[in-house]
C-alpha cells in the first residue's frame, strides 16, 4: 500500500511539469507586457525595461522556464508584482478560505445528495422520487454564477437575511457554501439514485432480506456499500473541482479565496502568482484524486487485495487484523 | 406420520409488466412433511422460483403479487403474519439457497460476516460468538474456519455456494428451499454439493424443497416429485411413480429428452414448441399446444387432477375418462 501511494506521488511530479509548462506558456505567449499593467501608464520606457530587467523578464523562454522550475522545487515560487510578496505567502493566505468554503459545501453535497439519492432510489418513481429527479435536473444545469446572483437578490437585497458579499460570519457563507454545493448536491444525488437503483436489484441484497435482515439493514448494510465506489468518485471529483473553480463564486461574493486570487491575477499578468496558483490548485486536486483511490481500496475489498496481492499468503493472520 | 411442515393451497402469483399481466403461477398445491423432500421439476419460466420466493414472502413487489391461495408454514397461514413476524422466519424456520453462487454473495462483506449475520439476527449472542459460530459452519461444509475473514471473491464457485449453503442453514432450518443449487456449478461440485445438501439434511433433519430443471439432481436427493409447467403442476407422486410410471405427455416429454445410457438411441425426443407466454396461457391444458396426443377437449378447458395410484396425481385429460 505504501509503495503504491509512494509510486503515486512519484506519477504526480511529471503532471506538475506538464501543469507549469502549459501555465508559463499561456502566460508568455499572451499579449500585453505585465510592465504595463504594473507600472501604469506614466511609466516611461526606461522604467519599463528597468522592471524587466529586475525581473528576469527579458531571458528567453526556455531560460526562464528552467529557472522558475529551479525554484520552484526548493520552494520559490517568485515575488508577486502587485504585492511584492512571495507568491506562496499569498496562496497560503487565501487557500484555507477557499478550502473552508469548498468543504462545507461539499460536506453539504454529499451528506444531503446521499439521503435524497437513496430515498429516491428506495422509493422509486413515487413522488419524491420525482420531485427530486426534478430538482437535481435543475441542480446540474443552473449556471452557478446566475444562481449566485439570484440568491444574493432573494435572500440579501429583498429578503435582507444574509450578507450578499464578504467573509465575516457564519451568516456569510450560508449563500456561496449554497451556491457552491449545488452541482456537486445534485450530481451526488443522481449518482447515488443510479447506483443504488442497480444494488437493491443485486442477489446478494435478497440473500439479505432471506436471512430476515430489516428493510433499513438491508438498504444501508448491503445495497449502499456496494453503490458506494461511484458517489465517492463523483463527491471527491466535484470537491477538487471546487477547490480550482471556485473562482467565479469567490468573484460574486467577493470572497478572497484562492479562484479569486488567481482571476485577479490574470487580469493584472501577475505571472508568478497565476503560475504558483494553479500550481497549487493541480497539486490539490492530485492529491484528492489519489485520496479517492484510498478511499476505494478502505471500502472495497477486491480492490484492496489488489495493492497488496502476493504478500497475502505469507502473512495472512496479521493481515488479517488490520483489514477489518 | 409426521406432521404437516408446509402446505400450499392453490398459490396465484402476477407479475405487472407494463400493460401486461404475467400469471407466473396458477394454483399450484404442494404439501411438504417433516424431514420429506420434495423436487419441484420444470423448465425455465415455469413459475418454480416464484413459488419458492413466495413461500418466503420475497416476491419484489412491485410488479409481483400473489393474488391469491395460502401457505401454511407449521399450519400457520404465512399470508396473513406481518413483515416483522416474517422476518422472523426467514433464515431462522425457513432458509432459502439461491441459485447463482457468484452473485449470491456480498462483495463487500467478508464470508464470515455475512453467516455471522444470520446468526445474530435470530440468536441473542455476542458478535464475537456469532463469528465463532460462523467458523464453524464453515467447517461443516467443509471450508477452514480460518478463512472467515476473507472476501467473496477469494472463494471458487463451489465454495460460494457451499458459503450460501452454510449461511441458509446456520439457524438450523426446519425447511429448506434450494432454488436450482447447482445449476451455476460443473458436475463434479454439483455432485459434492448435493451430497453436501443431503448430509445436512439427515443432521439437521431439515425439510427440502429443491427446485430444479435436472431430474438426475431430484433422483439424487428427493423422495417427492412435483412436475411444474406454466405455473401449474401437471404431475405430483413419489419418486417411484414419476420415474417408474410418468403418466402426463410433459413428463413422458421430459424423460424422453435425456439420453439414456443403456440404449442407443440416435436422436433424443425433445419436446417441441416452447412453453405459452405466460402473459396469455390458453383457456384449456397449457401443455395442449405441444402434447402429441392433445384433442380439441383439451383445448377447451382444464383437466382435473386425478389420482391414478396412491399419491401419484395427474393432471391430464387422458385419465378424467375422457375419451379424446
Amino acid at each position: 500500500m505504501l509503495r503504491y501511494i509512494f509510486k503515486r506521488i512519484l506519477m504526480m511530479i511529471p503532471v506538475m511539469i506538464g501543469v507549469t509548462l502549459i501555465t508559463f506558456s499561456m502566460m508568455y505567449f499572451s499579449p500585453g507586457e505585465p510592465a504595463d499593467y504594473i507600472l501604469g501608464e506614466l511609466a516611461t520606457e526606461e522604467d519599463k525595461a528597468l522592471f524587466n530587467e529586475q525581473n528576469g523578464l527579458n531571458r528567453p523562454f526556455l531560460v526562464r522556464f528552467v529557472n522558475y522550475i529551479v525554484d520552484a522545487v526548493q520552494g520559490d515560487f517568485g515575488i508577486s508584482y502587485s504585492t511584492r510578496q512571495p507568491v506562496i505567502n499569498e496562496i497560503l493566505a487565501s487557500f484555507p478560505t477557499t478550502m473552508k468554503l469548498s468543504l462545507y459545501a461539499e460536506i453539504f453535497a454529499v451528506v444531503l445528495g446521499i439521503t435524497l439519492g437513496v430515498i429516491s432510489a428506495v422509493k422509486q418513481y413515487s413522488f419524491i422520487d420525482n420531485f427530486t429527479r426534478i430538482l437535481a435536473m435543475i441542480g446540474v444545469s443552473l449556471p452557478s454564477f446566475w444562481e449566485g446572483l439570484m440568491l444574493i437578490i432573494l435572500f440579501s437585497v429583498v429578503l435582507g437575511w444574509l450578507p450578499p458579499s464578504g467573509l465575516t460570519s457564519w451568516k456569510h457563507y450560508i449563500l456561496p457554501a449554497f451556491t457552491l454545493s449545488t452541482w456537486g448536491l445534485a450530481a451526488c444525488m443522481r449518482m447515488t439514485r443510479s447506483s443504488m437503483l442497480e444494488a437493491i436489484r443485486e442477489d446478494y441484497v435478497r440473500t439479505a432480506r432471506a436471512k430476515g435482515q430489516t428493510e433499513f439493514v438491508v438498504i444501508m448494510k448491503h445495497a449502499f456499500r456496494n453503490a458506494v465506489l461511484p458517489i465517492i468518485t463523483v463527491a471527491g471529483t466535484d470537491f477538487a473541482k471546487l477547490l480550482g473553480g471556485a473562482a467565479v463564486i469567490e468573484t460574486v461574493f467577493s470572497i478572497n479565496g484562492i479562484g479569486k486570487l488567481i482571476v485577479d491575477a490574470i487580469n493584472t499578468k501577475n505571472a508568478p502568482l497565476v503560475q504558483g496558483g494553479i500550481l497549487f490548485v493541480a497539486v490539490a486536486m492530485s492529491l484528492i484524486n489519489l485520496l479517492i483511490d484510498l478511499v476505494y481500496a478502505f471500502v472495497d475489498p477486491r480492490i484492496r487485495s489488489q495493492y497488496s496481492s502476493g504478500k497475502r499468503l505469507k502473512s495472512k493472520s496479521g493481515k488479517k487484523a488490520t483489514v477489518s | 406420520m409426521s406432521e404437516k411442515i408446509l402446505e400450499i393451497k392453490d398459490l396465484f402469483v402476477q407479475y405487472t409488466a407494463g400493460k401486461d399481466i404475467v400469471r407466473a403461477v396458477n394454483g399450484i398445491s404442494l404439501t411438504l412433511e417433516q424431514g420429506e423432500s420434495l423436487g419441484l421439476v420444470g423448465e425455465t419460466g415455469a413459475g418454480k422460483t416464484t413459488t419458492a420466493l413466495s413461500i418466503m414472502r420475497l416476491i419484489p413487489h412491485p410488479p409481483g403479487k400473489i393474488t391469491g391461495g395460502e401457505i401454511r408454514y407449521r399450519g400457520e397461514n404465512l399470508m396473513e403474519k406481518s413483515e416483522a413476524e416474517m422476518r422472523k422466519i426467514r433464515g431462522h424456520e425457513i432458509s432459502m439457497i439461491f441459485q447463482d453462487p457468484m452473485t449470491a454473495l456480498n462483495p463487500m462483506l467478508s464470508v464470515g460476516d455475512q453467516i455471522a449475520e444470520v446468526v445474530r439476527l435470530h440468536q441473542k449472542i455476542s458478535r464475537a460468538d456469532a463469528m465463532r459460530k460462523a467458523c464453524e459452519m464453515m467447517e461443516i461444509v467443509g471450508i477452514e474456519g480460518g478463512r472467515a475473514n476473507e472476501y467473496p471473491h477469494q472463494f471458487s464457485g463451489g465454495m460460494k455456494q457451499r458459503i450460501v449453503i452454510a449461511i441458509a442453514l446456520a439457524c438450523n432450518p426446519s425447511l429448506l428451499i434450494a432454488d436450482e443449487p447447482t445449476t451455476a456449478l460443473d458436475v463434479t461440485i454439483q455432485a459434492q454439493v448435493l451430497e453436501l445438501i443431503e448430509q445436512l439434511k439427515q443432521k439437521f433433519n431439515t425439510s427440502l424443497l429443491l427446485i430444479t430443471h435436472d431430474l438426475g439432481v431430484v433422483a439424487e436427493v428427493c423422495s417427492k416429485v412435483a412436475i411444474i409447467y406454466a405455473g401449474e403442476i401437471v404431475e405430483y407422486g413419489t419418486l417411484k411413480h414419476i420415474y417408474e410410471h410418468p403418466s402426463h405427455p410433459y413428463t413422458i416429454g421430459l424423460f424422453g429428452s435425456i439420453p439414456n445410457l443403456n440404449e442407443t438411441v440416435h436422436r433424443l425426443a425433445p419436446i417441441p414448441g416452447l412453453m405459452p407466454d405466460p402473459t396469455k396461457l390458453p383457456a384449456g391444458c397449457a401443455f395442449a399446444e405441444r402434447c402429441s396426443e392433445a384433442c380439441e377437449a383439451c383445448t377447451k378447458s382444464a383437466a382435473p387432477y386425478v389420482e391414478i395410484e396412491p399419491g401419484h396425481m395427474v393432471r391430464c385429460i387422458k385419465f378424467a375418462g375422457k375419451e379424446c
